[in-house]
């Protein structure tokens, strides 16, 4: 067993079947994640990112559904299990952890019963007990007080206090994978660093590996030990962070990279990468990133590029294939790689 | 909660005041109460005296604290019609009516709550398909004519349930039920159907729109990810916030069909208030029309109010808390 990867994602398709055609979401991606590793899922709004933690998960909304490839827990498959078998998953070996707190937790009941019912959904124990369980998991993320909290309704708690207590709901049965949808972005910026600590040192803690859905790049390379770029339902690179971070091999990962501010920067504008995300319905052929690449050619309007090992990353991209014939031609970046 | 309740009851009475007002207006100005009463043959100082024995002739206001002063003493006059008291007259004929209505407002919930959260749930199946058009029925056909129906079919043809009247009846003190003999009950069946219907649908079709709605929110789809049983999910998690509007609608309703038991009761010729204010339409008994417009309005203002204290017990963001941070 000890051999499995904890999360195996192979080929993964999902698709969303309309009237006008059948549109690919999800179009063939593969990852994995280690035990205790932090996987960083970047990229663009449409890109694919949540839909793959919903994938992961089971709760991808009709008529979205998987089409194809597979997914495996500790080299069992999940992603065809009877919904009875997946729940059991889901909250168990599997959390999750959505976007906004202020809607996440149910504003008719109190944390306490939330917690107990979640507690109590998986594990054999009395209620007492999970009550006491509750208790220390609330203290654990840094709920003041926690055993007079349990009592309390979410609205009485703030935004940064609520995904405090997400993150508890998540972790309550110890799972082995906490897969976290962009969990700070609906937060006050000077509570986001505070969350994200929680979130690493917790999953630490309990030893669950994190699978982290975000567009912030800095949270990316604060947080996690890989990096997954998504681009139009495919990965476009994955890698290490300091890797990708430092020395992106994909066009779309560089431009990414290049539009992240910096203090020292002279230029007056930010850099941005020309055109915008395909629409579903008009994903072009070959590489979907071709309409918007400076370093476009023939080939990418006609192969769809498969990914391919670069150092210790995987990038999807023509020009890494070719790398010894055709050099990126930003300079900046072309000096980092080498 | 207690400041609420108060000051919610102070607003009840002021409702009632104005209802008062309107009662005794009708009582008084729709046209000459003295005529009303007397013969034609009555001559002018019998009218004179008649008025001055009624308190006819003292100032408006005068009138109109002494009105409201009896009806808080359940004192609406005598009926003309019948020469007795109105108060007893309701007395005797508002335990029918409300039997009647509880019975069909709990038929009404206990059978359309759970048909809505079927429908939301499965909102493709070919059962949630039937009830749907079923629901069209009973929202689009006339109460008249589906009491006509359910006599037509089960006291005629079947001859199953008795197509009128109240059955045997149990005095209680002053309280006469039927639910306590089996003509009674069986007597109900028909009126209750007849009059429910048209509720059961609305509260179906309520259910399963607030159904539709909270499925979709993020904490339903949270708490399937936290691997909760869809049980729980569907009738813990999304049920109680469906509960709300429902609750407004159902306590609104259940005021309308009390007061609009009328019909059906008609058609059952059921011994009810509604029955007794429309015979007092047709002959102008208006002491009896001013006591069922101020009992009426009496309901509708205690069930609001408990709707409003229902809100509280059901939605914490309600209670007067500070949130704290």
């Amino acid at each position: 067993m000890s051999e499995h990867p904890l999360l195996s994602v192979r080929d993964l398709k999902v698709d969303f079947p309309t009237r006008r055609g059948t549109l690919k979401a999800i179009d063939g991606i593969s990852f994995d994640i280690a035990r205790g590793e932090i996987l960083g899922v970047v990229g663009e709004s449409g890109a694919g990112k949540s839909l793959t933690g919903s994938a992961i998960i089971g709760l991808l909304e009709p008529p979205g559904r998987i089409s194809g490839g597979e997914v495996r827990l500790k080299g069992d498959r999940i992603d065809n299990l009877p919904a009875k078998a997946m729940r059991h998953i889901r909250g168990k070996r599997i959390g999750m952890i959505f976007q906004d707190p202020l809607t996440s937790l149910n504003p008719l009941f109190t944390i306490g019963e939330q917690i107990v019912e979640t507690i109590m959904a998986h594990l054999p124990v009395s209620e007492r007990e999970a009550r006491e369980r509750a208790v220390h998991l609330l203290d654990e993320v840094g709920i003041p007080a926690a055993s007079q909290r349990l009592g309390a309704y979410p609205h009485q708690f703030s935004g940064g206090m609520r995904q405090r207590v997400v993150i508890a709901l998540a972790l309550c049965a110890e799972p082995e994978l906490v897969i976290a949808d962009e969990p700070t972005t609906a937060l006050d910026v000077s509570v986001q660093a505070q969350i994200i600590r929680l979130l690493k040192r917790i999953c630490r803690d309990h030893g669950a590996s994190v699978m982290l859905i975000t567009h912030d790049m800095g949270v990316i390379a604060e947080t996690c030990d890989r990096v997954a770029v998504m681009y139009s339902g495919r990965i476009a690179e994955i890698g290490p962070v300091a890797d990708v971070v430092r020395a992106p091999r994909h066009p779309y990962t560089i431009g990414l990279m290049g539009a992240i501010p910096t203090l020292d920067a002279t230029e007056d504008r930010l850099t941005q990468i020309p055109g915008s995300m395909p629409r579903l319905d008009a994903i072009p052929s070959g590489c979907a990133f071709n309409p918007r690449c400076a370093h476009v050619f023939a080939r990418c309007r006609q192969e769809r590029p498969e990914p391919i090992d670069v150092g210790s990353s995987k990038v999807a991209c023509w020009l890494a294939e070719e790398d010894g014939s055709r050099t990126i031609v930003d300079k900046k970046k072309a000096d980092q790689l080498s | 909660m207690l400041a609420f309740t108060i000051r919610r009851l102070l607003q009840a009475i002021l409702v009632m005041l104005v209802v008062a007002l309107i009662a005794f207006t009708l009582f008084r100005y729709v046209g000459d109460p003295v005529n009303q009463m007397v013969g034609v043959e009555t001559s002018a100082e019998e009218r004179e005296a008649l008025r001055e024995r009624l308190g006819l002739n003292a100032p408006v206001m005068v009138q109109f604290a002494r009105f409201i002063g009896h009806a808080a003493l359940f004192d609406f006059g005598t009926s003309y019609q019948f020469k007795q008291p109105v108060a007893d007259m309701i007395g005797k004929r508002l335990p029918a009516t409300l039997e009647l209505s509880l019975v069909s407002a709990l038929l009404a919930l206990l059978v359309g709550i759970p048909m809505g959260v079927y429908t939301g749930l499965n909102r493709d199946s070919a059962l949630s398909k039937f009830f749907l058009s079923v629901s069209l029925i009973g929202i689009s056909l006339p109460t008249f004519l589906i009491g006509i129906l359910l006599i037509f079919v089960f006291s005629v043809n079947l001859q199953w349930l008795p197509s009128f009247g109240r059955g045997e009846v149990v005095q209680i003190g002053w309280w006469s039920t039927g639910l306590l003999t089996t003509s009674g009950l069986k007597a109900l069946v028909l009126p209750a159907i007849t009059l429910g219907l048209f509720q059961m649908t609305l509260i179906m079709r309520l259910v399963r729109a607030e159904m539709l709605e909270v499925i979709r929110t993020d904490y339903i789809k949270f708490a399937r990810a936290r691997g909760l049983p869809d049980r729980i999910v569907h009738f813990r998690h999304a049920l109680k916030n469906t509960l709300v509007p429902v609750i407004t609608i159902a306590g609104l309703q259940l005021g309308t069909i009390i007061a609009f038991a009328i019909i059906t009761e008609t058609v059952f010729q059921w011994p009810g208030m509604g029955l007794l204010f429309l015979q007092a339409v047709q002959n102008v008994d208006i002491p009896i029309m001013a006591a069922y417009l101020m009992l009426i309005a009496f309901l509708f203002v205690v069930i609001n109010l408990i709707v409003d204290i229902l809100y509280f017990l059901v939605d914490p963001r309600l209670r007067a808390e500070r949130a704290v941070h």
